[in-house]
């Protein structure tokens, strides 16, 4: 795989196999782009886990490379790691330190020495500085998962990864947290987040990753993907109902509705979509339709798709 | 070196003792001196001297050796478990450190602790008996030795225990027995032969009794054989140490 300089974390064969058995991850080749937003995507138990806790040094990878800007996460583990910051699933925090404490305690342990005004911002930023001087047991669940980023962001790291940032937060507070990470690519910061949610993917991801059974099943831009394997299609709601499709009109893989008041045409947007001689014929044959309706299939479609082809 | 890590982890453990103040200094300064009263007042009235030293002075040694081993491995063992049993290890594993300096952040910070605890107990003990050190620096270096030592002890412990009861359990059912049987309260001359020759093989023996020739210039076995025997247990451990962040025994699969 080429190396260009803009990519910022390099993976290459990289595989998993717990001690139990279970192979978690089957040679995984991918790069990550300096400054863009990744959405690891899959379902529980894919591996997303397990994938980035190799690149952040949590779990012992069994074979393959990981490079950090360059930076192989083991021989050179101390350059690697310390550009990256992990904000983990599990509310995991020390339940009697004040929030204060423990940022700082971050920063210090990622080797960055005391910044109090940096720190100040970082908890502004997340709206915690008011709790600054609270014990964490008294936060709430959304405090909390604020905090974690906080402990994240503490040293400054130019890579972030969210896993499984928004699992249980209410809407408000993913809206909070999708203007935060938008906010933190606009400084620069490189974002790979895990998800199951494809909505969360699709709103936020430059590019997206699925990955299942420990495969990456296809990398691709987001919009790309939606492109390349999404499909659309046209409904035509009729004014009557229709028995069968017209034979002359068969060709076009039209789908009729059992109650034969709407007629599905499936089409593709880069070629020619054929909608214009469609309707013309509709014409022809006295068809006519009260209203139509046109939907691209969603992320969660191609990814349904894509799963089970592979699963 | 990544020193910004080491004093993180240091200034953390130390407030936590900070925060547990009562636990963690108040209840071994009030047993210390419960043992001055049963041991040294009432019972060592009736015992009199051992090797030329007043029993209430000839005990101190003893009980200081005793509660900084108990207390480097307990609070040495809770530092690192803790984190394992909270979730928040994760964040030591990704940091930027190396395991030798994890292991210094942790176990110095539990070793500063009980050394501070031993400092503590050996000024309780002179409200109730008066003693002189012989040698200060070799008791000190002792001191330091002896906490080092269990802390390490103790950060092994810690590591492979994946419940609060393993960490009692090793404590509870070893340590004490081997300390309370190590000559902390008697001399090994007061038992019977049989037993002289059992107690030999309890390595508790030769740190009380190297500690306890600090003080008083004389004790039970050779000032050479306990230093041998303490260091050698520190590399025993540091080797230990070294197999688990080698093999990631425990902290990372």
């Amino acid at each position: 795989m080429v190396q260009t300089s803009d990519t910022v974390i390099a993976i290459s064969g990289l595989t998993k196999t717990f001690a139990s058995g279970v192979q978690a991850l089957h040679g995984i080749d991918l790069d990550i782009r300096r400054g863009e937003i990744f959405a690891l995507l899959g379902p529980n138990g894919a591996g997303k886990t397990t994938l980035i806790s190799i690149v952040c040094g949590i779990v012992n990878p069994t074979s393959g490379t990981v490079r950090v800007n360059g930076h192989d996460i083991i021989r050179e583990f101390r350059a690697a790691r310390s550009s990256i910051g992990l904000v983990p699933q599990e509310l995991s925090t020390d339940a009697f330190e004040t929030v204060w404490a423990t940022v700082n305690f971050s920063r210090g342990l990622f080797g960055k020495p005391r910044d109090h005004a940096y720190v100040e911002r970082v908890l502004r930023d997340l709206s915690l500085w008011d709790k600054r001087d609270e014990r964490i047991m008294a936060l709430s669940g959304g405090m909390k998962r604020r905090l974690m980023i906080a402990k994240a962001l503490s040293h400054e790291p130019g890579i972030l990864f969210l896993d499984e940032p928004t699992a249980g937060v209410d809407v408000e507070l993913r809206r909070d947290m999708w203007n935060l990470v938008r906010g933190l690519t606009d400084r620069g910061v490189t974002i790979i987040l895990t998800t199951h949610y494809i909505e969360e993917a699709e709103e936020m991801a430059d590019r997206v990753g699925v990955i299942n059974h420990g495969e990456l099943v296809v990398v691709d831009e987001t919009s790309r993907l939606l492109e390349r394997l999404g499909t659309k299609q046209l409904t035509l709601h009729l004014q009557q109902p229709l028995e069968a499709i017209p034979a002359e009109l068969s060709g076009h893989g039209l789908e009729l509705s059992a109650d034969g008041l709407a007629l599905t045409y499936t089409y593709d947007d880069r070629t020619d979509t054929g909608i214009a001689g469609l309707l013309r014929r509709l014409a022809d044959h006295d068809i006519d339709f009260r209203s139509l309706q046109s939907r691209e299939s969603s992320l969660e479609e191609i990814f349904v798709n894509l799963v089970r082809t592979n699963g | 070196m990544n020193v910004h890590a080491i004093k993180a982890i240091y200034r953390f453990e130390m407030a936590r003792t900070a925060r547990t103040l009562m636990q963690s200094i108040a209840s071994p300064v009030l047993s210390t001196s419960l043992y001055f009263v049963v041991f040294g007042a009432a019972i060592g009235s009736r015992i009199g001297e051992i090797d030329g030293v007043n029993y209430g002075a000839f005990i101190v040694p003893g009980l200081m050796m005793l509660m900084i081993l108990s207390e480097s491995i307990s609070n040495a063992s809770f530092g690192i478990y803790f984190p394992k049993f909270s979730g928040t290890i994760y964040e030591v594993l990704s940091a930027p450190i190396s395991s030798v300096e994890i292991v210094i952040g942790y176990v110095g910070a539990a070793a500063t602790k009980s050394i501070i605890l031993g400092l503590l107990i050996l000024a309780t003990s002179r409200l109730f008996v008066s003693y002189e050190i012989a040698h200060p620096l070799l008791m000190a270096s002792f001191l330091v030795l002896t906490a080092l030592t269990f802390s390490l002890f103790g950060f092994i412990l810690g590591i492979w225990a994946d419940g609060f009861e393993k960490l009692q359990i090793v404590p509870m059912l070893v340590v004490m027995p081997l300390t309370f049987l190590g000559g902390s309260f008697y001399s090994i001359d007061m038992l019977p032969p049989v037993w002289q020759t059992i107690t030999l093989f309890n390595p508790v023996v030769y740190l009380i009794s190297g500690f306890r020739w600090s003080f008083f210039g004389s004790a039970d076995v050779s000032l050479f054989m306990s230093i041998a025997m303490t260091l050698g247990f520190m590399v025993l451990c540091l080797v230990v140490i070294g197999i688990i962040f080698r093999t990631g025994y425990k902290l990372k699969t």
